[in-house]
Order: C-alpha cells, then sequence, then structure tokens
C-alpha cells in the first residue's frame, strides 16, 4: 500500500518537500514506516526524537497503518 | 467548558484576548504573552519562523484545554498562536485564564504554556545573520 506522509519542520527539509509516499507492505505498522523513512533518510536519526502521528494523534510503533490514514512526521516541537 | 482557541497567521491582540477571558464569575486573570526574543546563547537573532500542523495543533491545544478545566475551576481559558514570520519583539502566543481565585489562575496559565511547548505541533526556525535553525531539532 502506498502511505502519504506529512512532514514538518526540519521533516521538510531532510524530505525535500512536504509530503512524501512510502510504499509499505499491507498491514504495516507505524513503526515499519519509520524503519523504511529511516533507511531512505538517514538524518531523521540525528535528530533529538521524532513522532508520527496518525489521523491527528501521535500514535504508537504497533499501530497499523491504512492508506486512508492521514500520516504525518513530527519532529520535536518548539511552539510557544 | 469556554475556550478560545485559534491559530492564525495575523498579528495577536492582546487587549481583545483580555477583554475576551473577563468574566463577572472571576477574581482574577492570568495572562501569558511570548516574545521574540533577540539572542539565543548569545546569537542574534533577526527573526523566528513558525509553522504549524494546523488541524492537530488545535486538537492538542483542545486536550490542554480538557485537562486544564478537569484540574482547576476556570472560568475561560483562551490561546491564540500565531504563525509565519515574526520579528523580534512580536507576539507568537497568549495564554489567557479567569478564574475565581489566582492561585488556580496562576497555575493554570503555568501549565498550559509548559504543556503546549512540550505537545503541541507548532516549529519554530531561528534566522540569524548566517544561517538559521529549527529549535529543539538536534540533541
Amino acid at each position: 500500500m502506498k502511505i502519504n506522509v506529512l512532514a514538518f519542520g526540519i521533516a521538510k527539509d531532510i524530505f525535500g518537500g512536504s509530503s512524501i509516499n512510502v510504499e509499505l507492505p499491507e498491514q504495516g505498522t507505524t513503526g515499519n514506516l519509520k524503519q523504511s523513512l529511516e533507511s531512505s533518510y538517514p538524518l531523521l536519526k540525528q535528530l533529538a526524537s521524532y513522532m508520527v502521528a496518525v489521523n491527528n494523534e501521535y500514535a504508537q510503533d504497533e499501530n497499523i497503518l491504512s492508506e486512508r490514514d492521514e500520516v504525518a512526521i513530527i519532529p520535536p516541537v518548539s511552539g510557544g | 467548558m469556554n475556550t478560545q482557541i485559534e491559530i492564525s497567521d495575523k498579528p495577536l491582540d492582546i487587549q481583545s484576548c483580555i477583554d475576551w477571558v473577563m468574566s463577572p464569575q472571576s477574581g482574577g486573570i492570568d495572562v501569558f504573552i511570548g516574545t521574540v526574543r533577540d539572542a539565543t546563547k548569545d546569537k542574534a537573532v533577526i527573526r523566528l519562523e513558525f509553522e504549524a500542523y494546523k488541524p492537530m495543533a488545535l486538537k492538542e491545544m483542545n486536550r490542554i484545554a480538557k485537562q486544564v478545566f478537569a484540574k482547576w475551576t476556570v472560568q475561560k481559558l483562551l490561546i491564540h498562536h500565531r504563525t509565519g514570520v515574526l520579528q523580534v519583539g512580536e507576539v507568537p502566543v497568549i495564554i489567557a485564564v479567569s478564574c475565581a481565585h489566582r492561585d488556580a489562575a496562576f497555575e493554570a496559565c503555568r501549565y498550559v504554556i509548559d504543556t503546549l511547548k512540550q505537545t503541541v505541533p507548532i516549529w519554530k526556525k531561528e534566522i540569524f545573520e548566517d544561517g538559521e535553525v529549527w529549535v529543539a531539532a538536534h540533541p
């Protein structure tokens, strides 16, 4: 399945755009997505941390993704 | 739960925020106003750029508001955050809380800004004379 991943902050710089498509096996998880992204974009591993948001909620690694999900990479936040 | 939570690319209006939280049941209002500082670790900052993942940021701010109303007796809570390019001295965030008693207002206001900085998906980039950096991105 193809997952569209939104990027914000420094993740946008790392991906070279505000969204990218990632191919994952059916029943792929948030953790699988992170592994795939980290192998394509090793700079992600240099961040202090980052989270994946699914449908506007922070998601755990075992969360199963579907093509309909709105998925975003959330690098360390710094609002305020 | 009486809240006003907004993210806008327009300048924030401090007085209208204070006016909105005023209520006859309140004995006090606590306001936090974030301002753009001219330096980070002795390095001159030219301007800041704020970016938000707006739908999720609003959702997280609403989550904070729910926690505040569960923990303290609050009349009204306002959170306004700005996005886009901000010059030194401009205001990226205003938190205003009205309560019957001041202890709750002080505590709730501090809780909102501290939690916002940890959980709400908004990012700031500092622009220096010789480069730029996304704040907190790297250890």
